[in-house]
């Protein structure tokens, strides 16, 4: 197990140093830079060629992927181009609320999917299931950004309830008022992320309760319900680490739209802007630490794997010596 | 004595698409208390439906007919409600399945799933600590070597000898007075399958519960069983004692089956038979007897009418026309004890 853990800490930061070239060659290659906000028309060639080199952006690509390789390996992820001030404490600042934010979403729509899929897949074909399905359908057609509108016109606009966005009503600090912020978001969310995890648990149960160590449980006398939740449960839970491993990622670094739908003071909506402004050192940070989460993400789940399933880890045991 | 289950004109039908299914065709038969009934046939003939059928375990789109009756110490286990069954599945019987490795949970541990069965039926309210002293009792009974160690292994770390006699294990805890076997020894190589029935023959001393065997294989059934059924396409062809059944076997299947198991003593270039052909379709049975289409000695009315059971003393009894007095049976070599090729 730790040989590989280790091979797979190496594979992570060979996947790292290629996102970060690539994503650096891909942003040069866009149209347009941050230079354009500070030049005006009537700049001489002189001036223009001055604030190009203060910017850095008279050198070649590669020469600038390298500058700033050198110094992320050192932690530094450079100075922002449009606010002036150094990437990391301006991430490291929203990441709390996107933590909370995306932290709750995921919680709510894995502590209802899970059952939920459980339901449809142990009543298959019946009105439940049909119930359950349809909801799960709806919720994976339906546009997260429509869907979040409707939320805002009902709850806001029509009924006055909940307030439509930010994190705080201004001068108030309370957690219920933070709550009552993140309903609407969480709510968005879920949904979303709830109906393909429904739908993939539905499926492996049904799977499952035609195993057969399902008909010896019940030779046993083992209940239906208890079978469910304590032979079936566990074997079903492997597609679920895998999504979960994926949205890792979204869960540090949120979600464009949502963010920017609630304005949601998160890290999503803040690299949204940086990419607006071609703010290099702002989205190569974003990035990064997308991208670093996301293999993480999986390779949590693949360590999770072996304890859902103890006939993995023997797998990778073998497999690794 | 009263029969520990008795089994009376139990139907069984599957609704598909194509049609409905007659998998079991009204069979009659009793169990005895702390006896081996063998439940004998190929695949497909309905043993298993038949054992399903005892612990309530047929499920849509299977249908356990009107009119069907299963008497456990007298009492109609059809007529269960949900609440009673799971008092008699595991406790009052058990079962133990053809291949271990697909009916243990991959994902739990061999103690927990042998806990399981007695905790289901903990009337005494025993302490957890309690049960799983007596999952490792029940381990070392049917020969895990280092039974502790065993009660936190996963099915996967076990071999299959080993794995089977978990389920043996897991079965026998609550002490049931019925095991149901269904083809334990058939996923298993030779050498442990004579263990794992030599295991069985032991608990059944020791613990005193009846056993029914399903099997197609005779050679399980010769060492094992006390009362032998044959069955063919979801009827009872011929039953009776072990002796009656090996040594005055009536039914022309029965002979079929014989002659098909593998014998040691017998030239080895002679060719393994077969019985040719295959089993009727169910959605249609024929009208008169099943095995007719198989059978060396059918007659015209084997075709046209089902034989009824005939008697022939000591609890012996047989559906076959042969039997018939009015049958011409000089062909039929009734006193080779089913060596027809001999």
């Amino acid at each position: 197990m730790v040989k590989y853990c280790l091979k797979k800490v190496a594979q992570v930061l060979i996947v790292m140093l290629l996102i970060s070239f690539f994503s650096f060659a891909i942003i040069d290659l866009a149209p347009g830079d941050i230079s354009s906000s500070y030049i005006t028309e009537d700049m001489t060639a002189e001036e223009k060629a001055i604030i190009i080199e203060k910017l850095g952006l008279d050198k070649s690509m590669p020469e600038q992927y390298l500058a700033w390789l050198s110094e992320a390996l050192k932690g530094n992820f450079g100075v922002s181009l449009s606010y002036k001030t150094p990437v990391m404490p301006m991430l490291t600042k929203r990441l709390p609320s996107t933590i909370l934010l995306m932290g709750v979403s995921l919680l709510t729509s894995l502590t209802l999917s899970i059952p939920l899929g459980l339901i449809a897949g142990y009543k298959k074909n019946t009105w439940v299931d049909n119930a359950i399905s349809g909801f799960a359908y709806f919720g994976m057609s339906i546009p997260s950004f429509y869907f979040g509108m409707l939320l805002i016109i009902l709850f806001t606009a029509i009924l006055h309830v909940l307030p439509s966005s930010g994190m705080h009503s201004v001068g108030v600090n309370t957690p219920l008022d933070t709550f009552q912020h993140m309903i609407m978001p969480v709510l968005t969310m879920a949904l979303g992320s709830m109906a393909s995890k429904v739908r993939y648990v539905r499926a492996n149960t049904i799977g499952q309760l035609a195993e057969e160590y399902v008909l010896a449980a019940k030779a046993k006398g083992t209940s239906s319900v208890t079978i469910l939740f304590r032979h079936v449960l566990k074997n079903t839970l492997l597609p679920i680490i895998t999504i979960v491993g994926m949205n890792m990622a979204s869960l540090v670094c949120g979600s464009f739209i949502i963010e920017s739908l609630f304005g949601w003071p998160g890290i999503g909506s803040f690299a949204m802007e940086a990419i607006g402004k071609r703010d290099y050192p702002i989205i190569m940070a974003y990035i990064m630490l997308s991208g670093f989460i996301l293999v993480m993400g999986n390779f949590v789940a693949d360590i999770l794997y072996s304890f859902a399933d103890p006939r993995i880890k023997r797998g990778i045991d073998t497999a690794n010596g | 004595m009263e029969p520990l289950v008795h089994i009376n004109n139990l139907s069984v039908s599957y609704f598909t698409y194509a049609g409905e299914v007659q998998s079991v065709r009204g069979i009659s038969f009793n169990i005895e208390k702390g006896k081996t009934t063998a439940l004998v046939g190929e695949s497909g003939c309905g043993k298993s439906v038949t054992s399903k059928s005892l612990l309530g375990l047929i499920e849509k789109p299977g249908v356990i007919k009107q009119g069907s009756e299963i008497l456990y110490e007298g009492k109609n286990i059809l007529e269960f409600t949900e609440k009673e069954w799971l008092h008699f599945r595991g406790k009052e019987c058990s079962m133990i399945f053809q291949d271990a490795l697909v009916s243990l949970n991959p994902t739990m541990m061999i103690g927990k799933q042998i806990m399981e069965n007695l905790q289901n039926h903990n009337k005494d309210n025993l302490p957890t600590g309690e049960i799983r002293r007596k999952a490792k009792e029940m381990l070392d009974l049917v020969g895990i070597p280092d039974a502790e160690a065993c009660l936190n292994k996963y099915p996967h770390e076990l071999s299959g000898g080993m794995r089977q006699r978990v389920m043996i294990a897991t079965a026998l805890i609550t002490n049931p007075k019925l095991l149901i076997a269904d083809e334990p020894t058939t996923a298993l190589d030779v050498t442990i399958q004579a263990q794992i029935l030599e295991l069985m023959k032991e608990l059944q001393k020791k613990l005193g519960m009846a056993i029914i065997m399903i099997t197609h294989d005779l050679g399980v059934v010769a060492d094992m069983a006390d009362e032998i059924v044959v069955m063919y396409a979801g009827k009872i062809v011929e039953k009776g004692s072990n002796e009656e059944i090996f040594y005055n076997p009536r039914h022309p299947y029965t002979w079929a089956l014989m002659n098909s198991v593998p014998r040691l003593d017998l030239d080895s270039k002679q060719e393994l038979v077969t019985i040719e052909g295959t089993i009727p379709d169910m959605i249609q049975p024929p009208k008169g007897c099943a095995f007719c289409s198989r059978c060396p000695y059918a007659m015209n009315i084997c075709a046209q009418h089902m034989p009824q059971n005939t008697d022939l003393g000591d609890g012996h009894q047989v559906a076959c026309w042969l039997t018939d007095p009015r049958a011409d049976v000089s062909h039929v070599p009734f006193l080779t004890g089913g060596a027809v090729n001999v």
